[in-house]
């Protein structure tokens, strides 16, 4: 394992630290319990919006603290949900007395830290309302599964909620947008090969040089199959296939395309993934009215993508045209 | 026969010594059907408590002393294990109250209603691949036990034993809940380390009450 890190027990806090210290005109760092949130803290009246969940998937989610999207942002250890503490001192901390709501990737230990820091929060007397990303197809939902996983979506989600809680909706209307951003969006990923989490030195999963992983999570869990290497727009065809067949997407509708780099494919494989896709939604008749291509929900350096095709309609579009000022996501302002 | 707080401590001592032995073995179980760092993070969790209990309160009861397993646990350990087996801690020293001596009975209540908060918690039931798999059996093999006459420690030693089997029975499992259902098929012939590491606390918990009972 090569990495710079200096302690696999002090990488996340030595990175939140250099994330601070570089945006220090966004951002402010707590250090314990660890969080990040903006500068300028809450803002009495507007509602404020926190999200979190393991860390190695920057720049989700301390890289959207700012104006026009999170008011903070919980990292937990590497891969790992962080613990209630952080998640209530954080909602404590940019609560402007308009409540507070919690976007929460669809994983098991992301849920359950989440629900146990919400009431917390409750008896301290913040209301918070919790909003579920769940926008990975690759797998069943069901009573019988944790449900499909919340990947590169989160990223819309955070997004368009951000803006209706600048323009001053209040918590509720504020949660509805995000529930209705969820429920128009799709994604599903593909790995060609593992990160390596850093206090376990060695690759979570281990890909032959002509094998590639379809419907990956964002910690390389499987979702589909294993299949042979093949053309990036075979790759594509294949994921983006079950994409506009689920929700079901139809011509006409205007979407935004995110292809999603995963931390170790560069964007010049990043734009081709792009190209295709793009090809394959205008053959539908689909209008691709917004697009988003990067890094911005990676798995450490995990190589592969996913693709996240949102459906928007008056409402989104606004939002997510509104200014945004983060570290990694910043327009109109 | 009975338990107090001397059996609680030396319980977790125990398990904070077993935890870091298997840190790498339940991290390795967990990389086969998860993410990998099940051990780290008990590992972390434990160490926190141990911690806490090298100043444990005056008059503290075995109820008081697992309640403070379960904030540490919660607040430390993060991922689905913090809570679920904070929970079970917390619903655990819930049912004991304030006594300070624990027979068999209420060693049974206990795990009872340590099992009862995981499946409140994690919506899992027996066959999900969980550790409601080590723990159902525990529970169960322990009633029967205290029913027919046994110690605390026997009562122990009999869940021990059934979370031990209803580890390995996960084997043969594909996963329903948490990280490992998304392998669907893939999870069959591994552990689930949840289970394992569940077994592990509740053969400290044996392990404890035989030294203590002398």
């Amino acid at each position: 394992m090569k990495k710079l890190i200096n302690d696999p027990k002090t990488v996340v806090d030595e990175s939140v630290e250099g994330f601070g210290l570089a945006h220090a005109d966004l951002v402010r760092v707590s250090p314990d319990p660890l969080f990040v949130a903006r500068a300028g803290g809450a803002t009495t009246g507007r509602v404020g919006i926190v999200s979190g969940g393991g860390s190695g998937h920057e720049p989700l989610h301390a890289g959207f603290v700012g104006h026009g999207m999170l008011s903070a942002a919980v990292p937990g250890p590497v891969f790992t949900s962080p613990t209630p503490d952080p998640i209530v001192a954080a909602t404590l901390a940019v609560d402007g007395g308009a409540g507070v709501l919690h976007i929460v990737k669809n994983y098991t230990g992301d849920v359950l830290n989440f629900e146990t820091a919400a009431d917390l929060a409750d008896a301290e007397g913040v209301r918070v309302v919790s909003v579920i990303v769940d926008d990975d197809v690759a797998v069943k939902d069901s009573l019988f599964t944790a449900g499909r996983r919340g990947v590169a979506g989160t990223v819309f989600v955070e997004k368009v909620a951000g803006a209706a809680a600048e323009r001053g909706d209040d918590l509720d209307a504020v949660a509805a947008v995000a529930t209705k951003a969820n429920s128009v969006t799709r994604t599903m990923g593909v790995a060609l090969q593992a990160g390596i989490v850093p206090h376990a030195g060695e690759p979570s999963f281990v890909l032959a040089d002509d094998e590639i992983e379809i419907g990956i999570g964002i910690h390389g869990e499987p979702g589909r199959e294993r299949v042979t290497l093949e053309p990036a727009d075979r790759i594509v065809d294949r994921l983006i296939g079950p994409i506009l067949d689920d929700l079901p997407f139809s011509s006409g509708d205007q979407v935004l395309l995110f292809v999603n780099g995963m931390g170790g494919t560069p964007l010049v494989e990043q734009y081709i993934v792009y190209r295709r896709a793009a090809q394959v939604l205008a053959e539908k008749g689909i209008e691709v009215s917004r697009s988003l291509v990067g890094n911005y929900v990676t798995s450490l350096e995990m190589q592969g993508v996913s693709i996240t095709v949102a459906k928007l309609d008056a409402e989104l579009t606004e939002l997510w045209d509104a200014p945004v000022e983060t570290a990694s996501l910043r327009w109109g302002r | 026969m009975t338990l107090d707080l001397s059996w609680v401590t030396t319980w977790v001592d125990d398990t904070v010594a077993v935890v870091s032995d298997n840190r790498l073995r339940l991290s390795e179980l967990d990389r086969e059907i998860g993410d990998g760092d099940h051990g780290e993070n008990l590992d972390r969790g434990f160490a926190a408590v141990k911690a806490k209990f090298d100043a444990l309160p005056e008059g503290s009861t075995p109820g008081s002393a697992l309640k403070l397993v379960a904030t540490t646990l919660i607040s430390t350990v993060g991922g689905a294990s913090g809570p679920l087996l904070g929970t079970a801690y917390l619903k655990g020293a819930q049912a004991l109250g304030d006594a300070a001596e624990l027979d068999a009975d209420a060693v049974v209540a206990l795990l009872t209603a340590a099992r009862d908060g995981v499946v409140l918690r994690g919506k899992a039931e027996v066959g999900d691949k969980t550790m409601i798999d080590a723990w159902t059996p525990a529970v169960d093999a322990a009633t029967a036990a205290a029913a027919s006459g046994a110690s605390p420690a026997a009562v122990l030693r009999a869940a021990a034993d059934a979370a031990v089997e209803g580890a390995a029975s996960t084997e043969p499992l594909v996963a329903r809940k948490g990280r490992a259902s998304y392998l669907g098929d893939r999870a069959v012939g591994h552990r689930d380390p949840g289970a394992e590491s569940s077994s592990l606390i509740l053969i400290a918990a044996a392990e404890a009450a035989e030294a203590t009972e002398g």
